[in-house]
């Protein structure tokens, strides 16, 4: 299929650096206009795809961080009442008209699932977390994702003038409903490859040798080997290249004292750090050709 | 960038061949009965998919129908070894759970479970002891052992056939009430304890926009209730056969009625049963389960059991109202020590831990085992649970949390 190619060729041009499935998945987000649900561990970049979708599109990023609690308000519309409260004022004595008019474009505040809907050109649509909001968000997103229409009471409906393109995000704190998932594309983000992490580093941190980031790469993949409590993701890994290239190391052989010191870029627990104590970090970097 | 998003064509069907689109049907089938979900929507787009091109490689058309069909981490994990069996012919090595269930009717641990199933059994609570020698040949010349062994069981065990169905009718009845009366117990509590009420200055001002802005209607704001989430871990070993059939009985009647709650199966390994458990249909649940129960009968490794629990599944599946339910004997076959890391950080996470000891009500009975001396010092409720009274004198308790 050529259009897998040429997206996971924008996807590295834009600086994300996608495996050939996750091209699969974006060429078939686009033909067959389903949202594409992410899953995975924390840190592996899935919301970095949809920054990485946007810039290759050349379009709008509107991003929607769930939390518990969200609700339409701040999801999709409200009233800017303040205004609506001024004018109400302002026009006093003039009651027939002034509902008309406090109750237009005028005074609607868009929230990010309104304004996503309402851009001529598709906005790429991220909706980040969605296992943080409650079940009756859930419920709710379902009915915009398959309608792209939107009922304000006072104003009517509001159609699509153009389908985003939408990328949700779970890391897996709550279960998502079937009908949700059913609805969706799924593409399972896991740790990259040893080759692929260092092609990361590489696009990312200006300064990491093809030597070292093949060096951090492989370092890394061993310390995701260990038990650990948090295994580090790949914001991680990139905070510990930058600070490695930062300190200006060449090669981690060299500088074995300063791997250790700032493996804590990694290291995100008490227990971790306990455990992948000065001899176990020289023996990883030992194993490290 | 080629934007091609052609809303899928229905007319590109009449390219698909009829015997590929029977191929399709038959794909889709073997996904269903391997536990996807899949509605008639993502079948029509799979055919669009396959008329455009992308049936040319199939290593392209596996990436596209496994972003199409996966809904889930499990189901993205299988989906390459069913796809190569089913359109490529290669052999499953993943265990996938074949259709229809065996006959397991001469199993041997199955008949212990039947025996067991008796009121006052006075079957020995297996132990761990890996001997092979007390185990009774098995009558379909399979071979397998009787009671706990390291070596781990795969036999597909049958729970329809645990006792009468009369029994299991009764039981599962008398759980599913107590369960009922937890949930409503807990609700209404609940409701007349917490009376948060705030303000809700926003909404007021909007309400009364009409009024002028004058606040004449209040809208006020009530804290959300969290239901109480019951986990409930059910040691399915061989040492607990002759419990596991009420207990499973239980399980479902705890999930139907309540509205958060998760249970997972271990023995040798952890699987995670509710949806299996959630089928309306009584026996049909317990008929799933068998299907996940593999390896019952085998020995018990809690601590590893618990430990795959933490890691992967207590992020998502406990919140701030979580009661941990343990039903076991507490004989670890595996490491004790491991047992009692992975109850200290269980603890951490919940809100209270429940063990449930069905040994615990015998004359005599000390917890003696490792394991259970490992896990004491982090468990809140430690009860026996051999009978259904026992089970009703928890509600008390639950209630309270």
């Amino acid at each position: 299929m050529k259009d897998r190619d040429e997206i996971a060729q924008a996807l590295a041009a834009s600086g994300y650096i996608a495996d050939s499935e996750l091209a699969t998945a974006i060429a078939l987000m686009q033909r067959l206009r389903r949202p594409l649900l992410l899953e995975g561990e924390a840190g592996v970049g899935k919301t970095e795809v949809a920054k990485a979708l946007a810039s290759v599109h050349a379009t709008e990023l509107i991003r929607l961080q769930c939390y518990e609690g969200l609700d339409q308000s701040s999801a999709l519309y409200e009233w800017n009442y303040q205004r609506q409260l001024l004018a109400i004022e302002a026009h006093r004595g003039h009651a027939d008209t002034i509902e008309d008019q406090i109750f237009s474009e005028k005074y609607l505040l868009e929230r990010p699932l309104l304004s996503a809907i309402r851009r001529g050109k598709p906005p790429v649509l991220l909706i980040d977390e969605i296992d943080r909001a409650d079940d009756e968000f859930e419920a709710f997103l379902l009915e915009l994702l398959s309608d792209f229409q939107v009922s304000i009471p006072e104003l009517g409906t509001i159609k699509a003038v153009s389908i985003p393109h939408v990328v949700l995000t779970s890391n897996g704190t709550r279960e998502l409903s079937d009908a949700l998932r059913r609805r969706c594309l799924y593409h399972y983000v896991d740790y990259p490859d040893v080759e692929r992490e260092a092609r990361i580093i590489m696009a990312r941190i200006n300064g990491a040798s093809a030597s070292l980031s093949l060096q951090i790469a492989r370092m890394v993949e061993c310390i995701r080997k260990e038990e650990l409590r948090k295994v580090p993701g790949v914001a991680e890994t990139l905070d510990w290249a930058a600070a490695l290239v930062g300190l200006d190391v060449r090669d981690l052989h060299e500088a074995p004292e300063t791997v250790h010191e700032t493996l804590m870029c990694l290291l995100k627990t008490q227990e971790d750090k306990v455990r992948i104590s000065r001899e176990v970090s020289e023996r990883i970097l030992g194993k490290v050709a | 960038m080629s934007c091609c998003g052609a809303t899928p064509d229905f007319e590109g069907m009449d390219e698909v061949s009829r015997l590929v689109s029977g191929k399709l049907a038959a794909f889709l089938r073997t996904l269903r009965d391997n536990g996807f979900a899949i509605g008639l929507a993502e079948g029509q787009d799979a055919a669009s998919l396959m008329a455009s091109g992308y049936a040319a490689k199939p290593g392209l058309l596996r990436s596209a129908f496994k972003h199409l069909f996966s809904a889930r981490r499990s189901d993205w994990q299988k989906f390459d070894g069913l796809f190569d069996a089913f359109w490529l012919g290669k052999r499953v090595r993943s265990r996938s759970l074949a259709m229809g269930s065996t006959k397991a009717a001469n199993n041997p641990s199955l008949k212990s479970m039947q025996d067991g199933a008796q009121p006052g059994g006075s079957q020995s609570a297996g132990d761990q002891v890996p001997s092979s020698e007390d185990a009774p040949s098995s009558r379909g010349g399979e071979g397998r052992m009787e009671g706990a062994s390291r070596a781990e069981n795969l036999a597909e065990v049958d729970f329809r056939k645990l006792a009468d169905p009369a029994r299991i009718a009764q039981a599962h009845e008398a759980a599913a009430q107590l369960a009922r009366i937890m949930r409503t117990r807990l609700t209404r509590r609940d409701l007349a304890r917490r009376r948060g009420y705030r303000l809700d200055l926003r909404r007021t001002i909007h309400r009364n926009i009409s009024h002028g802005g004058v606040p004449i209607s209040l809208v006020k704001r009530q804290r959300k209730e969290k239901p109480l989430r019951l986990i409930v871990l059910l040691d399915a070993s061989g040492s607990m056969s002759m419990y596991t059939s009420v207990f499973l009985s239980f399980i479902h009647g705890v999930l139907d009625e309540f509205r958060e709650a998760e249970a997972f199966l271990f023995h040798t390994r952890l699987a995670h049963v509710s949806g299996a458990m959630k089928e309306k249909d009584a026996a049909r649940a317990l008929d799933r389960l068998s299907l996940l129960a593999q390896g019952a009968g085998g020995g018990t490794k809690i601590g590893e059991s618990l430990q795959t629990f933490n890691r992967w599944h207590a992020a998502r599946v406990i919140h701030s109202r979580s009661v941990v339910m343990i039903v076991s004997d507490g004989y670890e076959t595996g490491d004790a020590a491991l047992l009692g890391r992975e109850m200290a950080a269980l603890a951490k996470r919940c809100r209270r831990i429940v063990w449930l000891n069905p040994m615990m009500a015998w004359e005599g009975y000390a917890p003696e085992a490792k394991g259970i001396k490992a896990a004491l010092p982090h468990i809140d409720l430690y009860a026996p649970a051999n009978t259904l009274k026992s089970l009703t004198a928890l509600e008390p308790y639950l209630a309270r949390l």
